[in-house]
């Protein structure tokens, strides 16, 4: 098979899959539960006194 | 899920973040551009492509000097006004030795793909000097001092030079007679037999009607007259250039 | 010795300059570099001037640099008050054409120095000054590197003049945004590397644990920009005493590598960093954390990642292949979800807190910066799809389209940023007028909202035009035809541009004063209205 084709076939298939997972991954572990407390810490940094 | 934790570790580690922002705004870069360079159908095999010549590489270079990309692109694109327009939609073959392209990005003036031999001499060059005397409507600048500048030849070979080491097939003997081919181009009662034999379908004239001096009007216009003049359409396979 | 570096490196600078006129292969290279050699003398007799001998006072490192942030916020107001006038002068030119005066200030020279000095110019200086302020405060330690920092501020500045004389001499590489030739690109590349370590520098040196997310913008915007730029410029000299240079690639593969970098140096120079002043002075000036910090996260990974991704939708329908076209329209189109999650991020951090709209101009300018954020990357990935792109390519539709991003979001967060700025590291008690800033804010609203219909009409209309037929089946329209139409909405374009420089000027002045310690004597802004219909009670 052609490098192009073949190429072609993985993205359409597998490399899009990977991707999808890896994107919903991303999303999952952003909102865990237990982040928040992390998250409110950090979100509070610009306002402590400069 | 200890592996969850990792994140932390990226939020608190300026090293790991620039590493792992690195790793990921990579990824689109070599997606799309590495396999340009190695799938064999991303340039059609066409015939007639060939490097230009001192004199045209000159005008090309006043062309990318003066800006012209900023208002005519050299791209057309396939579709029933643009090919009536402008001509045959543009090959990727035909920008193979345009290092840097020009197929611009704004039509702020017509395309420029396929100019070459639309009009005479004489109308490029009164059309360079002040536009607005050939085309009423034309918004673009003048440049008549084209005419009054010398064109450097000292540079010529230098040119070719450069060009050959980013991949421009010019040959020992096209670097050797650089700034004989350039003079000779411009001056058709000189000898052009050898420029013709390095540079098929090259074309000869005193592009700016002035025999005394070869100016940078002469490169020019020397360069528009070729442009898009180059592949033979009648042995074209469309079929195999689709991509 | 003070300054003692600095004079030993802009003296030596210098005689390479020298050296550069004194060897030069082409004209151009000759007059450039006398240029160079100026200014470079011009900057070691001021150093020179200023030096002493005394010994200098220890640094404290629990204070944070402030001086080279001070500079940055002027600069960034020079350049874009600079940047502004020439974009109105090109708009005058597309006009009225016997405007241009070959060759120097022929539109084709003069265009790339309006997006350079907008973009490089006044939004670099920008980022580097909200940069250096934001991760000192976030990290709460002082800026790493001593000298490296105005290294970086007078390195830049260097850059951006040789740039831009640069374009007028005719000195460009023709790759739309990346234009300075290969010696310019070598400097501004030692500049951007002197910048990471600075701040990478300041990020390592913290002392705070977490590492806010407004520096993960500046980090990933740093290490980006360093990347596109190098490859993106990857050349052969003629001569190592010339100023032409071939690019690496041709045609296809150089059109694709160009415009990775083109759109990127949209996404990682005006976008990417632009969203880390919105994450960092919009929490400040409304006093309320970022909404969703998680979000925040998110929109981070997933903007920088898509964002690389878009560059093919600048060559829609050209020679380059169509699965590279596909690729990013598709990628493009999925921008703009990040793209509105961090919009809404930004929005949403006004809850409770809505009514500083009223009352505080900075915060409006911010909602408005936010807003035509969200116009812009709902546009963009609309123009990205081939068939709607097919007809606004090449024409004014693409010029409305980033104007709407450039005057719309990057100019107004940039304004907002300065006029947080100006009375803080100055140590005034405020701006010299609160109430300027609401007249700067409603002349570039306007401005804006009359260079985006224009144009958005002139663009739409012109690319109709040229593909209008008539009932035989004729183009109907000959190409100067179509030109011709354009008059009007170029002249009705330069009333909009005049609106946004007068802001600018405005906000010169502002600041100026302000740096003066002078206080403006006015109402404030946003007292409480009497209530409705108060005036006309009847008379008891």
């Amino acid at each position: 098979m052609e490098v192009y084709t073949a190429m072609r076939h993985f993205a359409d298939s597998w490399g899009l899959l990977a991707m999808t997972l890896f994107f919903i991954g991303a999303i999952l572990f952003a909102f865990r539960p237990g982040s928040r407390s992390l998250a409110d810490e950090a979100a509070r940094i610009p306002l402590k006194d400069d | 899920m200890s592996f969850l934790n990792n994140h932390t570790k990226l939020e608190k580690s300026a090293t790991w973040l620039l590493i792992a922002s690195l790793a990921v705004v990579t990824v689109g870069g070599i997606v799309e551009i590495a396999p340009l360079f190695y799938l064999q159908n991303t340039i059609e095999k066409v015939e007639g492509m060939r490097p230009y010549t001192p004199l045209e590489l000159a005008g090309r270079d006043i062309y990318v000097r003066e800006g012209c990309y900023t208002c005519h692109s050299q791209m057309i694109r396939p579709f029933r006004d643009e090919v009536e327009r402008y001509g045959h939609y543009s090959l990727a073959a035909e920008s193979m030795y345009d290092h840097s392209f020009q197929w611009g990005s704004k039509r702020t003036g017509p395309d420029l793909a396929r100019v070459g031999q639309r009009y005479s001499n004489e109308w490029h060059v009164q059309h360079l000097i002040a536009p607005r005397s050939v085309v009423p409507e034309s918004v673009m600048p003048n440049y008549a001092f084209l005419k009054d500048t010398p064109l450097d030849v000292n540079t010529a070979s230098m040119k070719l030079t450069a060009n050959r080491r980013v991949g421009v097939p010019y040959t020992d003997e096209m670097i050797a007679n650089a700034t004989a081919d350039m003079r000779a181009q411009a001056n058709p009662e000189a000898d052009t037999k050898g420029l013709e034999t390095r540079y098929p379908k090259v074309k000869v004239g005193n592009f700016d009607g002035d025999k005394t001096t070869l100016t940078e009007m002469d490169a020019l216009v020397a360069y528009l007259q070729m442009l898009g003049t180059l592949v033979d359409f009648s042995t074209y396979d469309e079929s195999a250039g689709y991509r | 010795m003070k300054f003692g570096s600095g004079i030993i490196l802009a003296g030596g600078l210098w005689y390479v300059a020298v050296m550069g006129a004194a060897f030069a292969v082409d004209e151009p290279f000759r007059q450039h570099m006398w240029i160079a050699a100026f200014v470079l003398a011009a900057f070691t007799i001021a150093l020179m001037r200023k030096t002493s001998f005394e010994p200098q006072p220890p640094v404290d490192d629990n204070t944070y640099m402030d001086e080279p942030i001070r500079y940055g916020v002027i600069a960034t107001v020079f350049w874009g008050v600079v940047g502004f006038l020439v974009g109105v002068v090109i708009a005058i030119q597309l006009a009225f054409p016997d405007l241009n005066f070959e060759p120097w200030l022929n539109f084709g020279r003069a265009r790339p120095l309006h997006t350079s000095a907008v973009i490089f110019a006044f939004g670099g200086n920008a980022l580097i000054a909200t940069s250096f302020y934001v991760v000192q405060r976030t990290c709460r330690a002082r800026l790493f590197g001593g000298d490296m920092v105005w290294f970086v501020f007078w390195g830049y500045q260097f850059f951006i003049i040789m740039a831009a004389t640069g374009y007028l001499l005719g000195i460009t590489q023709s790759r739309e945004y990346a234009e300075p030739e290969w010696y310019v690109d070598l400097w501004l590349t030692i500049v951007w590397v002197v910048y990471l370590v600075v701040f990478m520098g300041t990020l390592l040196r913290r002392r705070e644990p977490h590492i806010y997310v407004a520096n993960w913008f500046y980090l990933s915007f740093i290490i980006t920009i360093a990347m596109l730029h190098v490859i993106n410029n990857l050349a052969i000299p003629i001569s190592f005493a010339g100023s032409k240079s071939y690019s690496a690639f041709s045609g296809v593969q150089d059109a694709v590598t160009q415009w990775w970098y083109g759109h990127n140096a949209v996404a990682f120079f005006l976008t990417v960093p632009f969203l880390a002043m919105m994450y960092y002075f919009v929490p400040k000036q409304v006093d309320r954390p970022i909404y969703s910090y998680r979000l925040s996260i998110v929109h981070f990974w997933s903007i920088i990642f898509l964002y690389i991704w878009a560059g093919p939708h600048h060559l829609h329908y050209t020679a380059v292949p169509d699965w590279a076209q596909t690729l990013g329209m598709v990628f493009s189109i999925m921008l703009w979800m990040p793209s509105w999650g961090g919009m809404i991020n930004g929005l949403m951090t006004l809850s409770g807190r809505w009514d500083a709209i009223r009352t505080d101009p900075i915060v409006r300018l911010m909602v408005a910066a936010m807003a035509f954020y969200g116009m812009a990357t709902f546009e963009g990935p609309m123009l990205s799809i081939k068939s709607v792109n097919s007809l606004s390519h090449y024409t004014d539709w693409t010029i409305a389209h980033v104007h709407a991003g450039a005057l719309g979001w990057n100019g107004m967060i940039t304004f907002a940023a300065v006029y947080f700025l100006a009375p803080r590291l100055w140590g005034r008690e405020r701006l010299y007028s609160i109430r300027m800033v609401n007249w700067h804010f409603w002349l570039a609203t306007l401005g804006i909202v009359l260079y985006a219909s224009s144009m958005w009409v002139s663009g739409i209309m012109q690319g109709l035009m040229w593909r209008e037929y008539d009932e035989q089946g004729f183009l109907v329209y000959s190409f100067a035809e179509t030109v011709a139409a354009m008059h009007p909405y170029y002249v009705m374009r330069v009333s909009g541009g005049l609106f946004y420089l007068a802001g600018g000027f405005l906000m010169a002045w502002n600041v100026y004063q302000t740096i003066r310690g002078r206080v403006r004597n006015e109402t404030p802004m946003g007292m409480a209205l009497p209530p409705r219909g108060a005036a006309m009670q009847p008379a008891q």
